[in-house]
């Protein structure tokens, strides 16, 4: 064998795909007779639209077909379950936000469609729009994923009147859009009642199916293939309203149609994490052992649908605190629904929380580290479960040591670094990790090769690597005679890959299957006939996921330099470490536990998405004012992973780690301010203005 | 990365370009799908250009509005170039004009007769990986890959800029280049590499 396999850092398999241009990704499928769609967003966020007038439009070169409510074909938008989204397929006059679509255009090419978008004259009757977080109705969910949305455990409210020190703070965070690099898009074809789809997704049977109810058809005659998927983040987890419109496109012009969503649309309605307001309330005795928290969350959801950022689920799962409390809200406002980003309620949850932490720190005057560990939680709290596995205390103690974290002098602004001021912080990072139903095809060829086929998707976590390092370290074979194939709703169903469990849940069946076919070949004498072995294998989760509380967790130490006179913020240094159970694949992972990191960075100092308070219109959607990291914003992340066998987690070993790394790096890089500057922000993102005070 | 409007008065024109030329000359060879969009190029407007794109004369029909970036993409097959944004914010388009990297959502197909384009297709030789692609796949320079072909394409055009390299040089120079998958420390430990080595 070559290389050792499962935790290898083997370079991704389509690498060399990568780097030539070679990958395919939706926009780049070409199919013979295609014709391009644009859609034309609203231009107001609230009220109807009076009349439209698409004569210029019509008349416009190349144009074949202006869809409007007028003529769109009739379909089904409603939410065929609870965690689907409502669509806006052009079905009635109504405009509930900003950028709602209200138009497709058709034409022979992307110029054309894109100009004669421009054409249509489109005449609204305005309503006020809800832009107000504060004053705006808001209401509780009745849950939050499944769980209750307000719950508590003793009596936090008695705890918290006689504690001895008591934190009572609010926290808020910005609505942050997704932004991937590679904006939504599908290619939409029809062969008589038969539909196959492109589209980039994060989950091509959930697209299948939501396909299938909006036109009445069976999800047997939709196709779904996602290509290479160029970045997601929660964001294609829900099939939005455009990947209809192209269907209902392609069926009204008898063509297959080509829809991409432009820059500018990705703040209309493929979601964005809702902006939220936390209150954290800590009570603790002097030692600085908890006695009570409480979480209430304000988050901001559409007039119509619902999402519910799930903040407080961070804190209840946290440490060891005898009372708690936590409650969800939701003002309604004329926005599109938000969805789930990146560690969707922790990376905003642990922002709050952990700023409170550091908060309660300084007021007994202990190590914010100390304080930490003098809660660590041996079970999981709120449910008494458990752990499968948690190595926290590692992850605190590595990453503190790599940090030289020793070196910090308490007192805030106490540090510089030549004339700009230095700043160390330190969070915790948690992160739920789940598993659910997966199902894959194992084929052996008799030249040796064996194919693991999978409908899941590849957006950049690794998949066609890890999975053939799992199964080639079952089968005893070289990792290059393993290829992965994925990407189809004709191969076997796999689910959301989104959730940190992707991971637990294709790493599992493909254990199964691998295992399988190791003694199937080893039962046939280790031959294997002329005609190959092939076997669909199912994997669904066992006694295990009821009876452990399964959660990734991490150390987060940041080190900023704040200068006096201008308020810039730079993230010189960060130490991650974390508690992942088993790694696949050393190179990958760091990079996925590196990207989390960033994406904390990025919370923490550049991303809001503006609306103006009068219109709910969004002012700075695109890259040049909504701020993403550039590459000189981002120092060298050192990432430790802890390792260690996780036998009742999963039959893979393996916690998700997509998300765990985005967790608490907002409030270390936070509390890193505090303690360089002594200006407590406690509204993201940081910037310089705040701390000129 | 080259600024709009330097771009427009691009007047110098860097004695690189030759080199680069003759460098991705044997690109030639290697000629992806061809699948051009006839009803789109066939308005009153579209006027023949020709273009050099990796080392191969491309003549094509498109009308004045049509981007270089939609002109590689749509009309020469050449998808390997992004379109992240289509406003110049992104990188994910970039390609060398006579050397230089400039986003090729900026600015139109019909200026560029006569020019020298290098995409990412053409930065491999003779089914050979340049050492910037080598070093991404070693460094794991990106996750998704989307940004990558203008990551790759950037990076190889700063090598031949002849600037001294080192780890805060290479995050200000790479910076014309988002990455949302966050993998900017591998990309810089791949120029740093590159640089040593080609």
């Amino acid at each position: 064998m070559s290389q050792p396999l499962v935790g290898a850092p083997h370079d991704r398999v389509e690498g060399p795909e990568k780097v030539t241009g070679e990958a395919r990704y939706t926009a780049d499928v070409v199919i013979e007779g295609l014709v391009h769609a644009a859609v034309v967003p609203s231009g107001i966020a609230n009220g109807r639209i009076v009349a439209v007038d698409d004569s210029e439009a019509r008349a416009a070169p190349g144009v074949i077909e202006v869809m409007t409510h007028h003529n769109a074909p009739r379909v089904s938008a409603a939410k065929p379950a609870d965690s689907d989204s409502l669509l806006f397929l052009l079905q009635n006059d109504r405009i509930e936000f900003d950028r709602q679509p209200i138009a497709v255009v058709i034409a022979q090419s992307l110029e054309e469609a894109t100009y004669a978008a421009q054409l249509l004259h489109v005449r609204y009757e305005a309503d006020h729009p809800e832009t107000n977080f504060d004053a705006a109705p808001r209401y509780v969910p009745k849950e939050i994923f499944g769980e209750p949305a307000t719950h508590q455990r003793g009596d936090p409210e008695k705890a918290f009147a006689t504690a001895p020190v008591r934190i009572e703070q609010t926290y808020r965070t910005p609505t942050e859009h997704h932004n991937p690099m590679e904006t939504h898009g599908t290619v939409a074809q029809w062969n008589g009642e038969h539909l196959t789809l492109h589209d980039s997704s994060q989950w091509a049977f959930g697209v299948q199916r939501r396909i299938a109810k909006v036109f009445g058809i069976d999800a047997e005659q939709v196709r779904v293939i996602v290509p290479y998927v160029g970045g997601a983040f929660g964001s294609k987890g829900q099939m939005w309203s455009h990947v209809a419109l192209a269907a209902m496109a392609a069926k009204l012009v008898g063509r297959p149609v080509k829809l991409i969503v432009t820059r500018p649309q990705m703040f209309g309605w493929v979601g964005h994490r809702p902006q939220t307001e936390q209150r954290v309330a800590l009570g603790a005795q002097r030692d600085g052992r908890l006695v009570c928290v409480t979480h209430d969350v304000l988050s901001e959801t559409s007039v119509s649908d619902e999402f519910v950022e799930p903040c407080a689920v961070f804190s209840r799962d946290l440490y060891a605190v005898e009372n708690y409390g936590m409650s969800h809200a939701l003002p309604r406002l004329n926005i599109s629904k938000p969805t789930y980003q990146r560690g969707p309620g922790e990376s905003t949850g642990s922002f709050a929380m952990e700023s409170a932490m550091d908060e309660l720190a300084y007021e007994i005057d202990i190590d914010p580290l100390e304080l930490r560990l003098r809660n660590y939680s041996e079970r999981q709290p709120d449910s008494g479960k458990p752990y499968s596995s948690k190595q926290l205390r590692q992850c605190y103690a590595r990453a503190a040591e790599r940090f030289d974290w020793g070196r910090r002098v308490p007192q805030p602004r106490s540090m510089n670094e030549g004339r700009l001021l230095l700043g160390l912080g330190m969070a915790t990072a948690s992160r739920n990790t789940h598993r659910t139903a997966a199902k894959v095809r194992i084929r052996a060829n008799s030249d040796g090769t064996v194919v693991v086929a999978c409908g899941t998707i590849e957006q950049g976590c690794g998949s066609p690597t890890v999975y053939a390092q799992l199964a080639s370290e079952i089968l005893e074979i070289p990792f290059e005679r393993v290829r992965f194939e994925f990407g189809d709703t004709n191969l076997p169903e796999a689910p959301l890959a989104a959730g940190s469990q992707t991971s637990g849940s294709v790493g599992s069946v493909v254990v199964k299957a691998a295992t399988w076919l190791r003694d199937k070949i080893a039962d046939l004498g280790g031959t294997i006939p002329p005609n190959g072995i092939v076997l669909d294998v199912a994997d669904e989760p066992g006694e295990n996921d009821e009876s452990y509380a399964t959660q990734a967790f991490g150390a987060q130490f940041a080190q900023v330099v704040v200068d006096p006179d201008t308020g810039e913020v730079r993230v010189v240094r960060f130490v991650g470490a974390f508690d992942g159970g088993r790694i696949l694949n050393a190179k990958t992972a760091n990079s996925q536990f590196v990207g989390g990191i960033v994406w904390g960075i990025s919370m923490a100092l550049f991303e809001k998405t503006r609306y103006d308070a009068r219109t709910a219109r969004i002012m700075n959607a695109n890259l040049s004012d909504y701020l993403v990291p550039t590459n000189a914003d981002i120092p060298n992340p050192e990432v430790i992973a802890i390792e260690a066998d996780d036998p009742h987690i999963n039959p893979a070993h393996v916690k998700g780690i997509g998300e765990v790394g985005i967790t608490g790096a907002a409030a270390a890089v936070a509390n890193a301010v505090y303690h360089a500057t002594g200006v407590r922000v406690r509204d993201l993102p940081i910037t310089p203005d705040k701390l000129l005070v | 990365m080259l600024s709009r409007r330097r771009f427009f008065f691009r007047a110098a024109i860097s004695t690189l370009a030759a080199e680069v030329a003759l460098h991705f000359r044997a690109a030639a060879q290697r000629l992806p799908t061809v699948r051009p969009n006839d009803a789109a190029a066939g308005t009153s407007a579209a006027r023949a250009i020709t273009i050099n794109v990796n080392g191969v004369e491309r003549t094509m029909r498109v009308e004045p509005r049509v981007t270089l970036l939609d002109a590689l993409r749509d009309r020469l097959g050449l998808t390997g170039t992004k379109k992240g944004c289509d406003q110049g914010t992104c990188g994910a388009c970039t390609v060398m004009v006579n050397g230089r990297r400039i986003d090729s959502c900026l600015t139109l197909a019909v200026m560029h007769t006569g020019d020298r384009i290098v995409t990412v297709e053409g930065i491999a030789q003779n089914g050979s990986l340049h050492p910037v692609q080598r070093a991404f796949i070693t460094h794991d320079g990106f996750q998704c890959g989307f940004c990558t072909p203008g990551q790759i394409v950037s990076a190889v055009a700063l090598l031949n800029e002849g600037k001294r390299l080192d780890r805060d040089t290479i995050r200000t120079e790479m910076s014309g280049n988002l990455c949302r998958c966050g993998c900017y420390p591998h990309i810089v430990d791949a120029v740093l590499e590159a640089a040593g080595t080609s």
